[in-house]
């Protein structure tokens, strides 16, 4: 069991809501690679089941990582699924934890993925303290 | 590995149920679903194949209340027990918390018991877990097919096939009927936290 301490997690709200929310990204969750919620902003219209919705997202990028070393790749540089109205974006910020957002059509996959790796490199300082 | 919110108060653990295929592990999860739907905000997440058996696995969350403050978040998993799905098994051991093994009392199924018991093991090995430190309750699940007449494996059989060397509790249980169910789930949610208790403290 880990914990991370409440400065660390309003920081890192902070950093979702300023970097990600501001631009457009309409619900943006830190989970663990065992599929637990670490911390969650949304711009107040999702309404899903976060809870299904991270087990689920551990689930499908830890398959898709193993999909990559079978391969032999060591990972996918790109973890995107594209919707009509929505369209979810995975990162990996470290070995465990991942970054996802989801955003509409009024944001460019080109500018949330300049945007997330800020974060990741912002909630991985966060992260090691 | 559980995680604890200091912010939101509240602390998530993963519990997954193991075992061979069509052994009843995503029968026991209907059962605490329909049980405890009242608790159980949400539905229950399953990703199956056409055939209706686990693909990949189901999800249940149940809310057990608080302990020291802390609201108590169990998650709910099961593995796909057919053979051919065990790089998928090891995915969803990850940050595995507790562990139930249904094992299947029907003596047709008495390898396909221990193999899974066996591989188990080494699945958790791969994420650097020792099954003799990890909180782990057994299940004998199908007792309600002994009135049907079909030769079932005996109580001392079982113990001595899975849990002579790991002597955890164990239930003789029906998935489908509920017996035995909620006693395996209560035990091993209170093993889970004791292994937890000085974190929480």
């Amino acid at each position: 069991m880990y914990d991370v301490s409440q400065e660390q997690l309003e920081d890192i709200d902070a950093i979702l809501k300023g970097d990600l929310l501001s631009i457009g990204v309409h619900c943006t969750i830190i989970i663990d690679v065992a599929g637990n919620t670490i911390a969650q902003i949304d711009d107040g219209h999702c309404t899903f089941d976060v809870a299904a919705f991270a087990a689920l997202a551990a689930g499908n990028f830890a398959a898709v990582d193993a999909m990559a070393k079978l391969v032999g790749e060591e990972q996918f540089s790109l973890h995107f699924h594209r919707g009509e109205s929505e369209s979810i974006h995975f990162s990996k910020v470290n070995e465990d934890i991942l970054l996802i957002c989801i955003f509409g059509q009024d944001v460019s996959l080109g500018f949330l993925r300049l945007k997330t790796a800020e974060v990741i490199d912002k909630i991985k300082s966060i992260w090691d303290k | 590995m559980g995680f604890i919110n200091v912010k939101k108060k509240e602390v998530q653990i993963k519990i997954v149920y193991y075992g061979p295929g069509r052994g009843g592990k995503t029968t026991n999860l209907d059962y605490i679903n329909k049980k405890y739907k009242q608790r159980i905000k949400t539905e229950m997440v399953s990703i199956k194949t056409h055939g209706d058996r686990t693909l990949f696995f189901d999800f249940l969350p149940v809310d057990i209340g608080k302990i020291h403050g802390f609201d108590i978040k169990i998650q709910l998993y099961t593995v796909p027990g057919q053979v051919k799905y065990n790089a998928t098994r090891k995915l969803v051991l990850k940050g595995v918390d507790g562990l139930v093994f249904v094992a299947d009392l029907q003596k047709e199924r008495q390898e396909s018991n221990i193999k899974s018991l066996e591989q188990m093991k080494e699945n958790l090995l791969t994420h650097n877990k020792d099954i003799s430190k990890i909180p782990l309750v057994l299940q004998y699940n199908k007792i309600d097919l002994k009135k049907e007449g079909i030769p079932l494996l005996s109580v001392e059989e079982m113990e001595q096939d899975l849990n002579q060397e790991l002597k955890v509790p164990s239930f003789v249980g029906s998935a489908i009927t509920g017996e035995n169910v909620v006693e395996t789930l209560k035990k091993i949610i209170s093993m889970t936290l004791i292994s937890f208790r000085k974190e929480l403290q």
